[in-house]
């Protein structure tokens, strides 16, 4: 059974390499958003702790949708304000950017509930260790906690990417060419929308998978030394 | 913030929340009873029993929903068998489309929920219940899903506040719920973030009073108590 692309065939797939650009950005972004969030969230401090849950109870309670518009449709005149003051007056977000600080935004504020989940699972006797052979605090935090965080928050933060490839569909709403603008377009000129949407779907699918699977390797890898037991 | 353009709005905004609740509502609920054939399916011990419904949670969990949104809204069109059917008048308005799709959207996570709470149910319940000799689907209607409606509940009300959220792509189909109302708003009266902003407000109010609802039918039905082994 062949499908008939009608010539589209390399549009759609630009737009999957697009989708995934947008999806690793973003992850790249929200990791860090998350980290600090966790670190907010878990400090001795309460004005931090308050930040920390404010931005995760408040961006996790609106629709991506909306964070997308938002930030694409709502910042022009600040970006226009800070590009005049720089002397770049045509400075614009553009689409890509836009999605970037959008889905990275949503997903810092759920990974910043994994990463503070995973903080609190470090046995307190490691933190004191550290303390006792005269670490700093910084140290403690990179040398010891960070890499034993990994290890229990990669299954979250899996689920977390997961959802996070599938919200990338949400930016071809402010026009950024991947997969479903790619199919959009298709759709108006050759008609079929069953056909291009189903294409775009099964290419999700493929990206799902593709996804689970280095997962699947990574929590493997993190898992060494580790005798699992039932 | 403009406090008076937003007032002046707040009715027509408070009619987009109202369309969001009713789409949120209607799938959830339809979306549960779709899940729990699904469920039972899905932790079936006979892997042709299990495949059917593990291919379509496969499917409607690894696809975005904007992506079957549209394949259900523009799609269908393109089968004459479809646009001649009976049916043609419900699958031709945005409202019908996108509460089938996020039914058959939610349903998938439902019934995934349900499994892992089928299958977090301490087998012994399950054996007691045998050997008091109680028949198979007497078990399934007394024991198994009244404590898997227990244990699965607070994954529900995630889903629930998720599809809540969900809601604002029915917008894409010309839908005016809270997202799709705001942004017919916006171009009238060009205030962009503050109205972006007022529905942002809004949907946290409603997946707060939605939470603490939750909260209280968990005490109602006495979750707590029903987690201990």
């Amino acid at each position: 059974m062949t499908i008939d692309l009608y010539g589209f065939g390399p549009a759609l797939a630009a737009g999957a390499l697009m989708t995934v650009k947008l999806a690793l950005t973003a992850l790249c972004l929200g990791l860090v958003l998350g980290l600090l969030g966790a670190l907010a969230k878990t400090s001795p401090f309460k004005p931090l702790r308050w930040l920390g849950g404010a931005y995760s109870t408040l961006v996790r309670g609106v629709p991506e949708l909306l964070w997308v518009l938002l930030i694409y449709f709502g910042s022009v005149n600040l970006v226009r304000a800070i590009g005049e003051s720089i002397g770049m007056p045509e400075l614009t977000l553009s689409a890509f950017a836009a999605g970037v600080l959008a889905l990275g935004l949503c997903f810092g504020a759920y990974a910043t509930e994994v990463f503070r989940g995973a903080i609190l699972a470090i046995p307190k006797g490691h933190r004191e260790a550290g303390m006792a052979l005269g670490l700093s605090k910084s140290r403690i935090f990179t040398k010891l906690v960070l890499p034993q965080m990994w290890r229990i928050a990669l299954p979250g933060l899996g689920n977390l990417f997961m959802i996070l490839m599938k919200d990338t569909a949400l930016v071809s709403v402010i026009g950024l060419e991947e997969i479903m603008r790619q199919a959009q377009n298709a759709v108006t000129f050759a008609k079929h929308p069953f056909t291009f949407y189903m294409v775009a779907a099964v290419m999700y699918l493929g990206l799902t998978v593709l996804a689970m699977g280095t997962m699947h390797v990574l929590e493997k890898r993190a898992a060494r030394g580790f005798v699992r037991r039932t | 913030m403009e406090w008076e353009i937003i007032l002046k709005w707040l009715p027509k905004l408070i009619q987009g929340a109202t369309l969001t609740l009713e789409l949120t509502a209607v799938s959830v609920l339809a979306g549960l009873i779709v899940a729990i054939p699904l469920g039972i399916a899905r932790s079936s011990k006979l892997w042709y029993v299990r495949s059917l419904p593990y291919a379509y949670i496969f499917f409607f969990r690894g696809t975005p929903l904007l992506i079957q949104l549209f394949l259900v809204y523009y799609g269908l069109a393109q089968f004459d068998v479809v646009r001649e059917s009976a049916l043609w008048p419900y699958l031709r308005s945005p409202f019908w489309c996108a509460v089938i799709t996020m039914t058959l959207h939610t349903a998938a996570y439902i019934a995934e929920i349900l499994r892992g709470a089928i299958q977090a149910i301490p087998p012994g319940e399950i054996e007691a219940a045998r050997a008091l000799g109680m028949s198979r689907f007497k078990t399934l209607v007394h024991i198994i899903l009244p404590r898997a409606a227990r244990i699965g509940l607070p994954a529900y009300s995630n889903e629930v506040i998720l599809m809540l959220k969900a809601s604002s792509l029915a917008s894409t189909v010309t839908l005016l719920e809270l997202t799709g109302m705001t942004r017919t708003i916006i171009a009238r009266n060009y205030q962009t973030v503050d109205m972006f902003l007022a529905a942002g407000a809004i949907y946290l109010i409603m997946s707060f009073v939605l939470i603490q609802g939750f909260k209280l039918l968990e005490r109602w039905l006495r979750v707590d108590a029903c987690q201990g082994r």
